[in-house]
């Protein structure tokens, strides 16, 4: 059986992947995707200590973020369309009116 | 067996997870994060979580996905020239700070605090026990997990209704 360390290595990895991403990139789409890998590294470490718990509450926690997620990324996108509309443009830097 | 497929499907994860990152065209980015979802199902059916697999495919793979290319589209985004040394330089000062946060969080995990035998909590067996996976969410969601579950709904309620008022066509 694969160990727990491994699984939760993995998150790490996934999730540091994810950062750089975020970080890295000026895309408002991309930034997106790499939030949605973040989210996706810590669902993998949580089911993987449920696996490992032997409960489901896991599970039900997972199921939470993945509507969360599903929604965030709907809501996102219509923002970033009502954003092109005024000023078509998805770069990040370049999205500053409320800005001080 | 178990360790060979994990080998496997965490190799693909990682891999078209950095590819993500690094292509430079949001649409083969996104492809590229399909394929990420896709090994992930197979680690949770790995974890003996069918029911978070089957999610994994059917809403991420399937739903955000589609709705993610669907706005790449929609915006025809091209890749532009100059990001590509602006990128690579941001990258640059991004990498030393999430190394310093994954040699954190690696520690962390190695550490004996993480050690977790087969044996713990409700005991091996005890999923099996309760009719397999699906029957055992789909029991914990109606009874002492009802709350969460309900909320999910309010959750996916406000979305529905933020974004038609936020992509709505204004008048005046």
């Amino acid at each position: 059986m694969v160990s727990l360390n491994a699984y939760l290595m993995l998150g790490a990895v996934l999730f540091s992947i994810g950062a750089v991403g975020v970080l890295a990139h000026r895309n408002a789409l991309i930034i997106y995707m790499c939030i949605e890998l973040m989210l996706n590294a810590v669902n993998l470490t949580i089911v993987a200590f449920s696996r490992f718990l032997n409960s489901l509450d896991g599970h039900v926690y997972v199921f939470m973020i993945m509507t969360v997620a599903a929604a965030e990324a709907a809501v996102g996108l219509a923002i970033l369309i009502a954003l092109f509309r005024n000023k078509p443009t998805v770069d990040v830097d370049e999205i500053n009116l409320s800005k001080g | 067996m178990e360790l060979f497929l994990f080998v496997v499907f965490s190799l693909i994860t990682l891999v078209s997870a950095a590819a993500v990152v690094w292509h430079p065209h949001p649409v083969k980015s996104a492809l590229f994060l399909i394929v990420t979802f896709f090994a992930m199902g197979g680690l949770y059916l790995l974890m003996q979580a069918e029911f978070i697999a089957l999610m994994q495919v059917l809403v991420y793979a399937g739903a955000v996905m589609v709705l993610f290319l669907f706005v790449i589209m929609l915006l025809n985004l091209k890749p532009r020239g100059e990001d590509r040394s602006a990128f690579r330089k941001r990258l640059r000062w991004a990498a030393p700070l999430i190394l310093v946060f994954l040699g954190a969080a690696l520690t962390a995990v190695t550490s004996p605090l993480a050690q977790l035998g087969p044996s713990a909590g409700q005991g091996v067996g005890w999923v099996e026990s309760q009719g397999g996976n699906v029957r055992a969410v789909g029991r914990a969601l109606f009874t002492h997990a009802f709350l969460p579950f309900e909320v999910t709904s309010v959750v996916l309620l406000v979305a529905v209704v933020g974004v038609i008022v936020l992509a709505k066509k204004e008048r005046r």
